[in-house]
């Protein structure tokens, strides 16, 4: 399998992200914390660029024991990256849709070779 | 240009280059050869908030001219009515909205003629119908002569400053002040007649009847000029029964759907298809899947109480078919009952292709072309066909021309 070279391990910070071309194409490459995630940048939707936008904490409706709205919140746990055209929004550790999780992003293995960081097409 | 994520988080996203942004969509246009086929996009709008500078110095009364001049000064930007909580950007997800002051375009050259010919190109669309944005608001305006005032500036300038520009690819359909009956006679009267005016344009967010009386001039002075009535529908978080909405979406997802619902219903009901039967009607931005529900609402209770729409000579559901229908946002999540409703509306002959870009929910024409039960035909048709055919627009190549030709399309 052919491997792309995404960027030198200590120019990807926590929270930065490449995307990389591959001919027709194209892979977003993300570090989140101590992992990389990389996904095709095609959204399901309309085909936007869905590793481009934002990357944001889900958004969470906590409720109590009897049922009552604690109001929105972020979450602490889960990250999401949002395709810029329309908003759809995929879980960055799964690539999966946050709407409807049996839609999910075509997943790349990410591979780390001394400093250098590839992804596998 | 940074940008506020979650919890406080910021993050630097570059300029916006609407080029770059719909690179995919370029990509889509090459693939399916879409300069092979006449592309016409019947709503795509602007911010026309953005160019008062040049619009407010047309407005006819020195007063009110004054008035909406004055206050911006001041920093009273709101001309027009806005409303809270309508969260278009989805903070700051779409990006394209925080962004959109960044984006750099030439000077000397209008920047929205500018920016449109860039979405244009990279959707593969050859002709829009350009609309405000803010102005879709302006049926909610407490003062008609403001209305009034407004809607005239703004089509002086559109007609005298923006489409002139745009070498024919941008057309519209012109802001009628719809509150006043009068103005609007004068408004069809003065503009009817201009370069790239295909007709008039009623913003549903209203209580007004369409069935009124004073209003059957307009209608008719439209229909003798072979001009088109558009109606574009919007949300209003203001209205009571919307009041019991918590959300955008909510609000959204009813809002443009309820509009188009009220006053189609007293269009077909008060038989206006019967007194103006040469008038192409186009419905604007309400989705697809209230159509068939209409049409069964309609037809069900006229089969009991025909005695109440005495004008009507069919089915409240046949003349739904006579009128026009805009694709966006078209609801893609039940393949069958996109297919039930292409049907029941006749979309092959009734269907227009919009949109609506920028806007957040926009549609490209990927929406329809690879929808799997449609004829080329009805692909062809959809796209741009029926649009050249009542709006009078010519192809752009030499194989648009034999598509158009192909289809019955071909505007003489």
């Amino acid at each position: 399998m052919p491997e792309k070279f995404v960027a030198k391990a200590a120019e990807l910070k926590d929270g930065d992200r490449r995307i990389i071309f591959d001919g027709d194409n194209e892979v977003g490459v993300f570090r989140y914390g101590d992992q990389y995630y990389a996904y095709s940048n095609f959204c399901l939707h309309q085909g936007g660029p869905a590793c481009e936008g934002l990357t944001i904490a889900r958004v969470e409706e906590p409720l109590n024991p009897d049922k009552t709205s604690r109001g929105l919140a972020f979450s602490s746990t889960d990250m999401n990256f949002v395709c810029p055209w329309h908003g759809y929004e995929y879980d960055i550790k799964t690539g999966e849709c946050i709407s409807d999780r049996r839609l999910k992003l075509r997943t790349y293995k990410v591979v780390q070779k001394g400093d250098d960081v590839f992804v596998v097409t | 240009m940074e940008m506020l994520a979650e919890r406080g988080r910021r993050v630097t996203v570059e300029e916006l280059n609407t080029t770059k942004l719909l690179a995919h969509a370029r990509r889509q246009a090459v693939q399916r050869k879409y300069d092979n086929m006449l592309i016409v996009d019947c709503d795509a709008h602007h911010y026309e908030n953005e160019n008062y500078d040049q619009i407010l110095p047309f407005m006819e009364n020195d007063v009110l001219r004054q008035l909406s001049i004055g206050g911006r000064a001041l920093g009273r930007r709101g001309l027009v009515p806005s409303q809270a909580g309508f969260t278009q950007d989805m903070g700051g997800r779409v990006t394209r909205y925080p962004l959109r002051s960044t984006e750099k375009t030439e000077p000397g050259r209008i920047r929205d003629v500018q920016l449109g010919e860039r979405w244009m190109d990279a959707m593969g669309v050859d002709y829009s119908c350009l609309f405000p944005t803010g102005m879709l608001n302006i049926g909610l305006h407490p003062q008609k002569e403001m209305e009034a005032d407004l809607c005239w500036a703004y089509n002086r300038w559109l007609t005298e400053k923006v489409l002139p520009e745009s070498n024919g690819r941008f057309f519209s359909a012109l802001c009628l002040p719809f509150s006043d009956p009068e103005q609007s006679l004068r408004h069809v009267e003065t503009f009817g007649h201009r370069k790239g005016v295909t007709g008039f344009m009623v913003t549903t967010v209203r209580n007004i009847q369409v069935n009124d009386n004073a209003l059957m001039k307009v209608y008719r002075a439209m229909e003798e000029r072979d001009l088109s009535l558009s109606f574009h529908s919007g949300p209003n978080w203001s209205e009571p029964v919307f009041r019991a909405c918590n959300r955008f979406l909510s609000v959204h997802a009813l809002g443009f759907s309820f509009y188009n619902i009220l006053h189609c219903t007293n269009w077909v009901i008060n038989g206006m298809g019967e007194r103006f039967p040469k008038l192409p009607v186009i419905w604007i931005e309400a989705g697809l899947a209230w159509i068939p529900f209409l049409m069964q609402r309609l037809d069900h209770e006229y089969m009991m109480r025909p005695s109440e729409a005495p004008v009507l000579k069919k089915k409240p559901s046949d003349y739904m078919r006579d009128m026009y229908y805009s694709t966006q946002p078209i609801e893609i999540q039940d393949r069958e009952a996109m297919e039930c409703t292409f049907r029941m509306m006749n979309a092959e002959t009734q269907l227009l292709y919009a949109s609506d870009y920028p806007h957040w929910d926009f549609d490209l024409p990927s929406t329809i072309y690879d929808l799997p039960f449609l004829s080329e035909k009805a692909k062809h048709n959809i796209l741009g066909g029926t649009a050249a055919r009542i709006f009078k627009l010519l192809p752009r190549n030499d194989k648009q021309r034999e598509n158009l030709k192909k289809f019955g399309n071909l505007a003489a």
